[in-house]
């Protein structure tokens, strides 16, 4: 553990020393704020909490591409090695990754949720609790896909190419970009089995009608049981050195990272709570802003 | 004498390719041994099985007493590396790589004080990409040291570094053998080895072809004087061999390496020889044999080849 957060406290430094760093977890986080509160809420009137849980899923599932790129490029350039001679240990580097992440990811969330109060008149703080568990719960998640992408390529181009791949998915086909209830159906039950969608609809639901932390159980648990099952899994691909081969067997741990989201997707298929969840939310903002549409 | 190494018939296979053929060694308490051999031989392999980073797959290997691929943090504490092909962040300062690295360590050294002895304390602060070849390697050298290691591993440790840093990296290998430190040193530099170690093991195709101290192996000359000719025409090395005193001859890269009993009567007797074939002499050098002639006599091939 002292191995761990050592390297969590030097992980910080040197993320706070770069600046595509400071770009990607501040200015493009703070940019989809603007674009979603000042653009977007024009089509949605009186939807500011509802496309705030949007750009903060955003702002978290950043740690996806993030943690990817870092690992490999450290792989790569033979930083990995120099760590590996020491005694230090796979987890302590996956789990220093993933928590130097998550405090850097936490001002940037708390400076969304400010500056939507303060500049985006957002009526209310929701449910900040289910926020703060979300948050956390989500960027452990996604840094741990990220870290798994990370062990099952080999060259940073493979990883970027992958990244984008998954990262379209999650952006398209979750509601982080447009809202679940108005696409087709077969992208709906799509949905059902992305962790994406969990993080979003979770946390539009705590920020629009403060959903309590039990309201919020099965986006907590998906999330949860996704975190752990990701981070055990990146424990087991890591590798230290470039040459060390991706391994059949490796791509097959990888591809269970999904389980609990199959699971997950197939119970909701089934269930249909989490669309249903998905459509009050979105109907509620609907009936909110027909009033303004009703000519008198 | 204890011996803190020990490698026994160890065999390394990448798909079709035999990188190491039944290495067997050992390394005594405070000795400064040296792996010699061109690139490819296999020394970079056997070092890294040594240091825990490769799986061998056959003979047996034990550093400190301990199973590098066994032994986990207790074996790692007890060693120090400078590895081939390794960086740290380029945003990390000099003064915090020492911190952090020592703090995995039970054992560790006053980061102040690597820092004075390796010449980097006004380096202190300065990121790691804002160093210079040179300074680079020192500091690898530091992070090596930082937890007072009983065997250190300098897997080449001189590699790509211009000869006036090369000789600074001497002095620095010096002083540790100095300190009696346990060194295992891969080279494929024939004065770094002659110069700084007290066995060498000449490796070849994963073979180990010759092991001794550097004046042992060059005993395996003895008696003879290297004489390096170039001619304005080829000739057959055959035929150099038959002149008077020479005991061997080899043709590399265009040029005759005659190995002498007597240098002036070869001299003699290669310019008769030449002007009799109507051939010129383009140059001449004489040298007392090195660990490249006890190469070259063994294999037949430079080690920079």
């Amino acid at each position: 553990m002292k191995h761990t957060w050592t390297l969590t406290k030097a992980r910080m430094r040197l993320a706070m020393r770069n600046r595509a760093f400071l770009f990607f977890s501040l200015i493009m986080p703070l940019s989809f704020l603007f674009i979603y509160l000042t653009i977007l809420v024009r089509l949605l009137p009186g939807g500011t909490a509802y496309l705030l849980g949007a750009v903060l899923a955003l702002t978290v599932m950043g740690s996806f591409w993030g943690l990817s790129v870092q690992l490999v490029m450290f792989r790569e350039q033979g930083i990995l090695r120099r760590f590996r001679i020491a005694p230090v240990g796979a987890g302590a580097m996956l789990a220093s990754s993933i928590i130097s992440n998550y405090f850097l990811t936490l001002p940037t969330v708390a400076l969304e949720l400010l500056l939507a109060r303060r500049i985006f008149h957002l009526e209310h703080w929701g449910n900040l609790w289910g926020v703060w568990a979300l948050v956390t719960l989500g960027t452990v998640a996604f840094a741990a896909f990220g870290l798994i992408v990370a062990s099952v390529t080999n060259t940073m181009q493979e990883t970027q190419v992958i990244n984008n791949v998954i990262w379209s998915m999650f952006l398209f086909f979750s509601g982080a970009t447009f809202p679940l209830p108005v696409m087709p159906h077969a992208i709906q039950r799509l949905a059902d089995f992305l962790p994406a969608t969990y993080l979003v609809t979770g946390l539009q639901r705590a920020l629009a009608s403060a959903a309590t932390l039990w309201e919020l159980r099965a986006e907590l648990l998906a999330l949860a049981g996704g975190s752990l099952v990701a981070f055990f899994i990146s424990t087991q691909l890591f590798r230290w050195e470039p040459e060390q081969k991706v391994t059949r067997q490796a791509k097959a741990w990888a591809a269970a990272t999904m389980i609990p989201f199959l699971l997950l997707g197939i119970w909701e298929s089934a269930n249909g709570q989490l669309r249903q969840d998905q459509k009050t939310i979105y109907d509620s903002l609907e009936r909110r802003a027909a009033p303004h549409n009703t000519p008198r | 004498m204890n011996a803190v190494i020990q490698v026994e018939n160890l065999t390394k296979r990448y798909g079709p390719v035999e990188a190491l053929r039944g290495v067997s060694f050992e390394v005594q308490e405070g000795e400064v041994f040296g792996l010699l051999g061109p690139n490819g031989a296999g020394k970079t392999t056997t070092v890294e099985i040594l240091e825990g980073l490769r799986t061998p797959d056959g003979g047996r290997v034990s550093v400190c007493g301990l199973d590098p691929q066994r032994s986990g943090e207790s074996f790692k504490q007890e060693i120090g590396a400078v590895l081939q092909m390794t960086a740290l962040p380029e945003k990390l300062r000099v003064g915090e790589a020492l911190k952090l690295f020592a703090s995995f360590y039970t054992r560790r050294r006053d980061a102040g004080e690597l820092l004075r002895r390796f010449g980097l304390e006004e380096k202190r602060n300065a990121f790691y990409m804002q160093l210079s070849g040179g300074q680079k390697q020192r500091l690898a050298v530091a992070l090596a040291l930082v937890n007072e290691p009983t065997v250190v591993f300098l897997d080449e440790p001189t590699a790509g570094l211009d000869p006036q840093v090369r000789r600074e990296m001497y002095d620095i290998i010096e002083e540790l053998k100095q300190e009696k430190k346990t060194i295992l040193l891969t080279t494929h530099y024939i004065e770094e080895a002659e110069r700084l170690c007290d066995r060498v093991a000449i490796i070849d195709y994963g073979r180990l072809i010759a092991l001794g101290s550097p004046r042992e192996l060059k005993q395996r000359s003895a008696g003879t004087t290297r004489i390096e000719v170039r001619l304005a025409r080829p000739e057959s090395d055959g035929a150099l061999r038959q002149l008077e005193a020479v005991a061997d001859c080899r043709e590399l890269d265009g040029s005759y390496v005659l190995h002498s009993t007597s240098v002036p009567q070869t001299i003699v007797a290669l310019v008769k020889h030449l002007e009799g074939r109507s051939n010129e002499l383009a140059s001449l050098e004489i040298a007392t044999p090195s660990l490249e002639d006890v190469f070259l006599q063994l294999t037949g091939r430079r080690l920079r080849d």
